[in-house]
């Protein structure tokens, strides 16, 4: 069983590759270039590394989401066209969950934050049972006031990861009550590895989708949409 | 010899298509799923919405144009797609599942610029058709005389300084309440009204015989629409609606990024007949011709001075009928060839795609991974 695992959901572009017992390889990138032009070569150079050959791979994890949407996007056809090409299927994994799966086996709670503009974060809280992951608070898109409301009501530890954590650090420091700590900058981010270990799971429980069926988890509909809604709404209260 | 077959993609505006198409010329398939339903309830292509529609779209496009080709993706010889211009989310789409798929597959991927495409349309409807001919490109967001000298060289003669064609179209559509895309609805109206009616400006740019500007000819539609709502609007003593938005709107694109400014929605609208007589289908009829006769005039100079007897048509609007019927009119009084593809073509689709790309193949102008969406690419470039 070899597992192509990647994650394009923020600036990190993240590639890796997992057998039954191992991380054969992974590769990431947190610099300023587009995924569009990173992500292929990457992959490519990961099964090179690892000889693989695509009769090898037996299923494409993928962080499916919240994230930039474009990011997103270029992950999701990227990995649509890989898994039809190959005829193996895509297992769609949280990547608030996949950046939670950093401290898999610390025992604490962990809350990854990625800047969704507008004031707010996607976020989520996850621990680890052993290899089980136990969901604290759903993947969500919230102001830090309230996810620090529900971060309290957990009444344990918590580690705060993720690329906002640093632009709402203050906000955090002021609103937490439970014990705390900021994730190191080696495990705060996106990492393939943790989407593929958390991929061979679902893999094992069937939770994979097709490749013509797979599409992001965006988690926030489109500016446009928002906007027409509320325009609507409006209407309808006058 | 052993036919090339191409597999082609192209996702740059509102379209999700794909296309399998022999030797550059023999369209096996050609798949196009339209999401302008979906848009039309904003006024104009909301980027956003269509990258996510492609994204759900694209996969099922491609199983079908091989589907329909009767083929495999082992037997494809290249992987083709659109890589700009366009709207660039929409463009990341087509460009990284095209090459996933090519390097999945084994197969050279081949990035096509999506005019060169448009031009390459009428390789597919005139197999007979050879460079050197001179092109009009004419789409929402491009207004091109170009220069076909040879396969994949391409000279531009002339261009807009302002508004592409298509966008003049877009924006009286909306003005005169016929909504998203403006191109077709208002040729259809036009049908029903007198060209001669309002006269309207061409506008002559000193210096660049063959460029074109349809900023003025908007401005002079708007304001004789405007004018007959004011006067409308004294007679019946109406209030005005006013906008009630003080939050800057979502961008809403019309083809190729140009915003048109929000919703149709709670604006005043156009009047049916005007107060000297002259109805709406008449103020189509009025600008369509205006449009029309600078098109077609700067064209048809631009390929005496060329000395090419062939003149083609290509993207959106090359499908209106009046530009169709008035080129060949006037080409064929001048002794030329007059050449446009089927409506199907004229309209975004991969078919157009496979065709450009076959001879970018044949000269073996292949892509690498790193192949990135270009929203500005220019005609030409590589």
């Amino acid at each position: 069983m070899r597992i192509l695992a990647i994650d394009s959901s923020a600036q990190v572009a993240s590639v890796a590759l997992l057998s039954e017992d191992a991380v054969l390889a992974e590769y990431s990138v947190d610099y300023r270039k587009t995924h569009s032009q990173t992500l292929l070569p990457m992959i490519d150079e990961v099964l090179r590394m690892t000889e693989t050959v695509k009769e090898d791979i037996t299923a494409i994890a993928v962080a499916a989401g919240p994230g930039s949407f474009t990011g997103l996007r270029i992950g999701a056809a990227t990995v649509k066209g890989l898994a039809m090409v190959w005829n193996v299927p895509v297992i769609p994994v949280s990547t608030i969950a996949g950046i939670a799966a950093n401290f898999a086996g610390s025992g604490d709670i962990v809350c990854p934050l990625m800047d969704a503009r507008r004031g707010q974060v996607y976020t989520g809280a996850y621990g680890f049972n052993g290899s089980t992951i136990v969901e604290y608070i759903p993947d969500t898109c919230i102001t830090i006031g309230p996810l620090m409301e529900k971060v309290n009501e957990l009444g344990r530890k918590v580690i705060f990861a993720g690329d906002a954590y640093a632009v709402f650090r203050e906000a955090i420091e002021k609103g937490v009550t439970v014990p705390y700590e900021f994730a190191p900058i080696h495990r705060a981010k996106q990492n393939a590895a943790s989407v593929g270990w958390l991929g061979s799971a679902l893999y094992k429980e069937g939770k994979t989708v097709s490749a013509e069926a797979f599409v992001p988890t965006y988690l926030r509909i489109s500016q446009a949409e928002r906007e027409r809604a509320e325009r609507l709404e409006g209407s309808a209260d006058t | 010899m052993k036919p090339t077959y191409i597999l082609a993609i192209e996702s740059s505006c509102d379209e999700t298509a794909a296309a399998v198409v022999r030797n550059g010329r023999e369209v096996l398939s050609n798949i196009i799923s339209s999401q302008i339903a979906l848009h039309t309830l904003y006024g104009g292509v909301v980027p956003e919405i269509a990258s996510r529609k492609h994204i759900e779209k694209i996969n099922p496009v491609i199983t079908e144009a091989l589907a329909k080709a009767g083929m495999t993706l082992e037997e494809m010889d290249a992987i083709a797609v659109t890589y700009g211009p366009g709207l660039v989310g929409s463009l990341l789409v087509g460009v990284a599942e095209a090459k996933a798929i090519a390097y999945a597959a084994g197969k050279p991927l081949i990035g096509v610029h999506h005019i060169e495409g448009h031009v390459s349309a009428n390789y597919i409807s005139h197999p007979e058709l050879e460079p050197p001919f001179l092109c009009l490109v004419v789409s929402g967001g491009h207004t091109h005389i170009v220069m076909v000298e040879d396969y994949g060289t391409y000279r531009i003669i002339g261009r807009t300084h302002d508004d592409a064609a298509g966008e003049a179209y877009d924006k009286i559509a909306r003005a005169i309440g016929l909504g998203y895309p403006g191109g077709p609805k208002v040729d259809a109206l036009a049908k029903q009204g007198d060209p001669e009616a309002i006269a309207f400006p061409r506008a002559h740019i000193e210096d660049c015989p063959y460029d074109f500007s349809f900023s003025g000819l908007k401005s002079a539609v708007l304001n004789y629409i405007n004018i007959e709502k004011m006067k409308l609007r004294d007679a019946a003593k109406t209030k005005a609606e006013n906008e009630s938005s003080d939050s800057k709107p979502a961008p809403v694109l019309t083809k190729h990024g140009v915003p048109t400014g929000g919703e149709t929605e709670g604006t005043e609208r156009c009047p049916e007949v005007f107060s000297d007589g002259t109805t709406k289908a008449d103020l189509a009829a009025s600008f369509q011709a205006a449009v029309v006769d600078v098109l077609v005039t700067r064209t048809i100079a631009a390929a005496k001075a060329q000395g090419v007897n062939t003149v083609a048509i290509a993207g959106g609007v090359a499908s209106n009928s009046a530009l169709r019927n008035r080129m060949r009119e006037v080409g064929e009084a001048n002794g030329m060839k007059v050449l446009y593809p089927e409506p199907v073509l004229c309209t975004d689709n991969a078919a157009m795609i496979g065709a450009a790309a076959y001879y970018e193949f044949l000269r073996g102008n292949t892509a690498d991974l790193t192949l990135n969406a270009v929203p500005g690419l220019r005609l030409g470039e590589r």
